[in-house]
């Protein structure tokens, strides 16, 4: 009796359950890789904006606190947006003829805001706090990365609920003082965790991962 | 994706929706849908933007909500709120704790007046003759017809208002009066309570208020009142009523008679109800007036259980002097009414329970004679320009009087209106009205303490106030209605300092002091005179206004309209309301459309209404405890005009509605037409089956052995669960909910719903039972048919600690969190619905369609920010209104202490005018939740499932009479 199936059918049964297998496992890998690569996080990707603003010069270069600009950072749910009134504050004197600042400077006369593009953006079902975390000591920097060398905004972390559930298990590996809050030059001492662990305590963070901590 | 259209190009005939679709073909197309579906949601987040302000303003915290206090007018009377505002959009109302007609409650109206705000449907631009027209040609029109008034001294001028108590506006008219003294000021108000301001002039010779102390009333006998949900002091009285009735404090309960007609709220909550048609309410109140005040000997025209239900009450009211109160409804004759005065009087209740004030309505007029002048007035030629100032009296006039024709005689009509309604249609100018939310006014509550409204946006839609329309009277028709209120006010204050009070008006939002004093009015005389027609007629029409709509300014409301009503359950529609056993008389039947576990449809015959000449088509639904022979029907349904929401809802009842019989009249045929019609009914099965979901004992057997409460509970220990028990070591969030206080007046489902952005869904998805209400309010008959006990037994999330819903989610949408609560997480939910199924108490909503109108611009400014707006294919659910807990927690954190009892109150339990929801952390003993649940009312509902549920009920007490015990 003549054999039903071709030689051939062995390996080709044996690549496709492999195949198989692997092909599947390759395709979720690569739609993690997708899924957590800056073409959907936007992570350290410069954004455009209309007005050539830069961190780093307000920051590094002349040294201004946060707050200035982002009023609400202690007091709100957002950190603020500046109104264009903040940046006359001081651009009515100091390079007050700059063309790169007529966007501004026509906002002012016309009384039509600046729509700035935003950097970090989290989606609409999750309800992030800026207040508390400043109260609990997460710096500035801790999540938006070192703004006073950045030129143009970009986002520093991936923003991911996977990113946010890290520090929410794992406090102490990222608090810091308060006071030290709102430094951009701040670095985490070599014994982080002894000190995140005292802080853990003194600021009484709890570790709060429930669901609706922050989706509601 | 649709297996049928898309495809058809390329499947050819397989798919033809005339042929059977091939099961592989089926499952083929079935496959590429899911396929599509799922790479459809693989969509990167859109770029968003940020639009900061130019200059911020100073008080504003960007992302922190601002409270402004205002009040909202209405029917000629006032409740004082709260509006929240996030970056200037107001976005949810609360009561005005500083206002003694809300004490921090606010009713159905006032939590849907959002939503009226930011109505789409609202008029938008200024027309003359249907063509658009700017503000100031309107002032050139009106200067013109002044002008040709002026050497005449106004003779052909009228205005025609609603009640009203803004002392600004009634100062207005009163200048314009001055200066035209031959023009006249009307009103006509449906909402005015006609017959209480006639029984007072009857009683004392003038127009007086009374005002009721339901905290120091033992006693209550209510003549057809509907004193709880009805009325401008509602709030207030549901307040004192409920405080005065905790079984805690049984010697303390109050204890409710109530005759009436439509079972209503105040009905429901009564010791006793006698059900009887209108016009034998009147005999009732003079054999009481007999018993109480003189004795006339009028006893034979009742039956012997009535004059023993008479003899009992009035026993009782004598037997609380100075403790009781007899209140008249609206729907009752001026003469019961003043009978009502008597006994107050005769029982020495005056100055104790009962208070007399001046008249809160700037100017009290017989709103009915009023309005017959002004149509005689058209109808002879005698008017050359009628100003409107809201009010929809095409609609809502008696038809019998003749308004529609009159006006068109008039010269110039001019329209002040909210929407383009039945009346802006033959008006000449129509002006848009601004919102009370956009405007500048003044009005005073049910004592007569002023507020002052102030708006929380500019006007949206380029409205008008009514102090703007009748300054365009005025020497400077360009002034503001800011100017004007503040003006009125600074000539009326004698203080220093000016600013500051005015400051401290619109922070608190009252005016202090300015509640009227009780006055004297005198010995009540008259009602003897006149007496109750002697034989009832053969069958009577009663009218009422509507529950959520009143009479239909709010019909365009989709909250409103969407609301099941008190008792009957329905929504979108009104209906003729019977007894079941005159529905059987008639042949008629209504019968649950009960199929594939759709619910919410309940298919009645349609009858015509034939009374005196008019006729009118509606269905016929049987109510419980509705009396024999008689119809009640609602009014504010049927319009033509005024928004996509309101027009072709219901029947228009006002059609029968005659002067001489403004609630109730005899002469009513009924004649089956044969055809049906489906009713959206979200609850048409009111018997409690021997479950006890409402748990109700009398006060006597309470006191004796409150346990009695629990007899017959089955809830198992709690030891019997495979499930380890959950720890909590911060808060553990809970919810009693006060069953004996509750009157089932629906403003938690409101409030629900502006916090939570809870969808309107409509008819055609409410017959399917798909309405989305977090929180529904059921109702539960006991007794006989005739006359039932009720109870209203809301129903929010129980939060169960064995939730049943949670172990069914295949992809952890629904978990348990560390405070206790159920979350509900939207993104994870995949729309499988098993929670729901599995949920005992049905709680859970599902978004089948995408219910949210995402496009129309002003409905996405309405929104709360604080909560997702959910889409469709989600399941979604009462959340303890986590915003609010979280809003706390953070604020509490921040100070690095613990959340106070009491600082966070879910948007039901806040607006909750008889203070039947608590809220709180169940750790904390001291919490009223947690006390209120130690209480030994407490219960939980269903417990015998050992769901253990977190929101808990206490037991209902009634206080019966001993004597009419049966």
């Amino acid at each position: 009796m003549s054999q039903i199936f071709h030689r051939s059918t062995n390996t080709i049964s044996k690549v496709s359950i492999f195949g198989a297998v692997f092909g599947i496992a390759g395709l979720l890998w690569l739609f993690y890789a997708v899924d957590a690569s800056p073409w959907v996080s936007e992570v350290h990707v410069a954004r455009e904006q209309p007005i050539q603003f830069s961190h780093e010069r307000h920051v590094a270069g002349n040294g201004i606190d946060c707050r200035y600009c982002h009023t609400s950072v202690e007091r709100s749910s957002f950190a603020g947006i500046p109104p264009t009134k903040t940046c006359m504050n001081c651009h009515s004197q100091i390079f007050a003829t700059s063309p790169f600042l007529e966007p501004v400077r026509a906002s002012f006369r016309s009384g039509r805001s600046i729509i700035w593009t935003r950097v970090n953006d989290l989606p609409d079902f999750a309800y992030f706090n800026h207040s508390i975390h400043i109260n609990k000591g997460v710096g500035c920097t801790t999540c938006h990365g070192p703004v006073d060398r950045m030129p143009l905004m970009w986002q520093a972390e991936s923003l991911q609920m996977a990113w946010c559930l890290d520090c929410h298990r794992h406090p102490e590996s990222y608090v810091r003082p308060r006071e030290a809050v709102f430094r951009t030059d701040y670095v985490p001492p070599p014994d982080q965790e002894a000190l995140g662990r005292r802080l853990v305590a003194e600021y009484h963070i709890r570790k709060l991962t429930s669901c609706d901590t922050c989706h509601r | 994706v649709s297996p049928i259209d898309p495809f058809s190009r390329w499947a050819g005939d397989d798919i033809d929706p005339g042929n059977p679709v091939a099961r592989r073909t089926f499952l083929k197309l079935m496959g590429a849908s899911l396929a599509l579906g799922g790479f459809g949601a693989c969509t990167r987040q859109p770029t968003e933007t940020i639009v900061p302000y130019v200059r911020q303003p100073e008080e504003l915290v960007l992302g922190e909500p601002l409270f402004y206090a205002t009040a909202m007018p209405m029917g000629g009377a006032a409740t004082g709120l709260l509006v929240e505002s996030h970056e200037g959009r107001p976005t949810k109302i609360e009561g005005n704790p500083n206002h003694p007609g809300s004490l921090g409650a606010a009713d159905v109206f006032a939590q849907a007046a959002i939503l009226g705000l930011y109505d789409p449907d609202r008029a938008q631009t200024i027309t003359n003759l249907g063509e658009i027209k700017p503000w100031s040609e309107f002032l050139g029109a009106i200067r013109a017809a002044l002008t040709a008034q002026q050497p005449l001294g106004g003779t052909g001028l009228r205005i025609l208002t609603e009640s009203i108590s803004s002392p600004t506006l009634a100062a207005q008219i009163r200048d314009l009066l001055k200066r035209f003294p031959s023009a006249k000021w009307h009103q006509w108000d449906p909402l005015s309570r006609e017959n209480a301001k006639a029984g007072a002039r009857l009683a004392f010779g003038r127009y007086v208020d009374t005002q009721y102390r339901l905290d120091r009333a033992d006693v209550i006998l209510s003549l057809d009142a509907d004193f709880l949900c009805d009325g401008p002091a509602g709030i207030r009285y549901a307040r004192d009523f409920a405080a005065h009735r905790r079984p805690e404090q049984p010697d303390r309960m109050n204890r409710l008679y109530v005759v009436e007609t439509m079972p209503t709220s105040t009905g429901s909550r009564a010791d006793h109800r006698l059900p009887l048609r209108p016009s034998a309410i009147a005999a009732v109140a003079e054999q009481f007036a007999s018993a109480i005040v003189a004795p006339s000997g009028g006893a034979g025209r009742l039956d012997a259980r009535t004059n023993k239900w008479i003899e009992a009450t009035a026993k009782d009211l004598r037997a609380h002097r100075g403790a009781c109160v007899v209140m008249a409804g609206d729907a009752q004759p001026a003469y019961v009414h003043a009978m009502a005065h008597a006994m107050n009087a005769s029982l020495g209740n005056v100055g104790r329970t009962v208070v007399h004030t001046d008249c809160v309505e700037a100017e009290p007029v017989d709103q009915i004679a009023s309005l017959r002048d002004l149509i005689a007035d058209m109808r002879g030629g005698k008017v050359d320009m009628l100003m409107m100032v809201g009010g929809n009296p095409v609609y809502s006039a008696p038809p019998d009087l003749g308004f529609t024709d009159a006006l068109a005689k008039v010269t110039l009509r001019a329209h002040l209106s909210l929407h383009n309604d039945e009346t802006s249609a033959l008006c000449h100018w129509h002006i848009p009205e601004a919102h009370f939310l956009e405007s500048w006014s003044d009005a005073r509550a049910y004592d007569g303490t002023a507020s002052i409204v102030q708006p929380l946006i500019a006007p949206l839609y380029h409205g008008h106030t009514a102090h703007e329309f009748l300054a365009a009277t005025s020497s400077r028709p360009e002034q503001s209605s800011y100017d004007i209120v503040r003006d009125y006010w600074k000539s009326q204050s004698r203080s220093q300092d000016f600013e500051a009070d005015w400051r401290r008006w619109l922070h608190d939002g009252v005016v202090p002091n300015t509640a009227f004093a009780p006055i004297d009015a005198g010995t009540p005389k008259g009602f003897a005179a006149l007496r109750a027609e002697s034989t009832p007629p053969p069958f009577e029409l009663s009218f009422r206004l509507d529950p959520s709509v009143a009479d239909g300014r709010f019909a365009n409301n989709g909250w409103l309209q969407e609301l099941p009503k008190p008792l009957t359950k329905l929504t979108w529609d009104n209906a003729v309301m019977v007894s079941p056993a005159t529905m059987a008389r008639l042949g008629a039947t209504s019968t649950p459309a009960d199929t594939g576990g759709e619910h919410g449809q309940i298919i009645c015959d349609v009858v015509e209404l034939s009374y005196r000449g008019r006729k009118v088509r509606g269905p016929l639904f049987p109510v419980e405890g509705h009396p024999d022979d008689c119809a009640t029907v609602h009014l504010g349904h049927g319009r033509q005009r005024g928004g996509a929401v309101a027009e072709g809802v219901g029947f228009n009842a006002n059609v029968l509605r005659l002067s001489d019989a403004m609630w109730y009249g005899g002469g009513l045929q009924m004649i089956k037409t044969g055809e049906r019609t489906s009713l959206a009914c979200t609850q048409f099965q009111h018997a409690m089956e021997g479950r006890q979901p409402v748990r109700a004992v009398t006060r006597d057997e309470f006191v004796k052995d409150p346990r009695v409460v629990h007899e017959g509970d089955e809830t198992p220990p709690k030891t019997v669960t495979l499930y380890p028990d959950f720890k909590y070591d911060g808060y553990k969030w809970g919810m009693a909910i006060d069953v004996n206080a509750c009157i089932g007046c629906n403003a938690c489902i409101v409030a629900c719903q502006a916090e939570n952005n809870i969808p309107v869904v409509g008819k055609e998805q409410v017959l399917k039972g798909r309405e989305m209400h977090w929180l529904r309010v059921d109702t539960y008959h006991q007794g006989p048919v005739e006359h039932p006990e009720t109870y209203f037994q809301p129903i929010p999330c129980m939060h169960c600690e064995n939730a049943p819903c949670e172990v069914v989610c295949p992809v952890g949408a629904t978990v348990h969190s560390d405070e206790g609560l159920n979350d509900m997480v939207y993104n994870r939910c995949v729309g499988t619905r098993y929670c729901s199924n599995n949920c005992p108490y049905k709680v859970r909503r599902f978004n089948f369609l995408l219910y949210q109108d995402w496009t129309t611009p002003t409905l996405k400014m309405a929104r709360n920010p604080d909560v997702t707006v959910r889409s469709r294919g989600v399941m979604e659910k009462c959340t303890y209104c986590v915003q609010r807990i979280n809003r706390a927690k953070i604020g509490a954190e921040k100070e690095d202490r613990a959340v106070r009892d009491g600082e966070i109150q879910s948007a039901c339990q806040q607006t909750c005018p008889a203070d039947a929801i608590v809220f709180g952390n169940l750790n904390d003993p001291n919490s009223r939740v947690a006390k209120l649940q130690a209480e030994v009312r407490n219960y939980s509902l269903l417990g015998e499932l050992n769901t253990r549920p977190r929101t808990t009920y206490l037991a209902a007490v009634r206080n019966p009479n001993p004597e009419l015990e049966p």
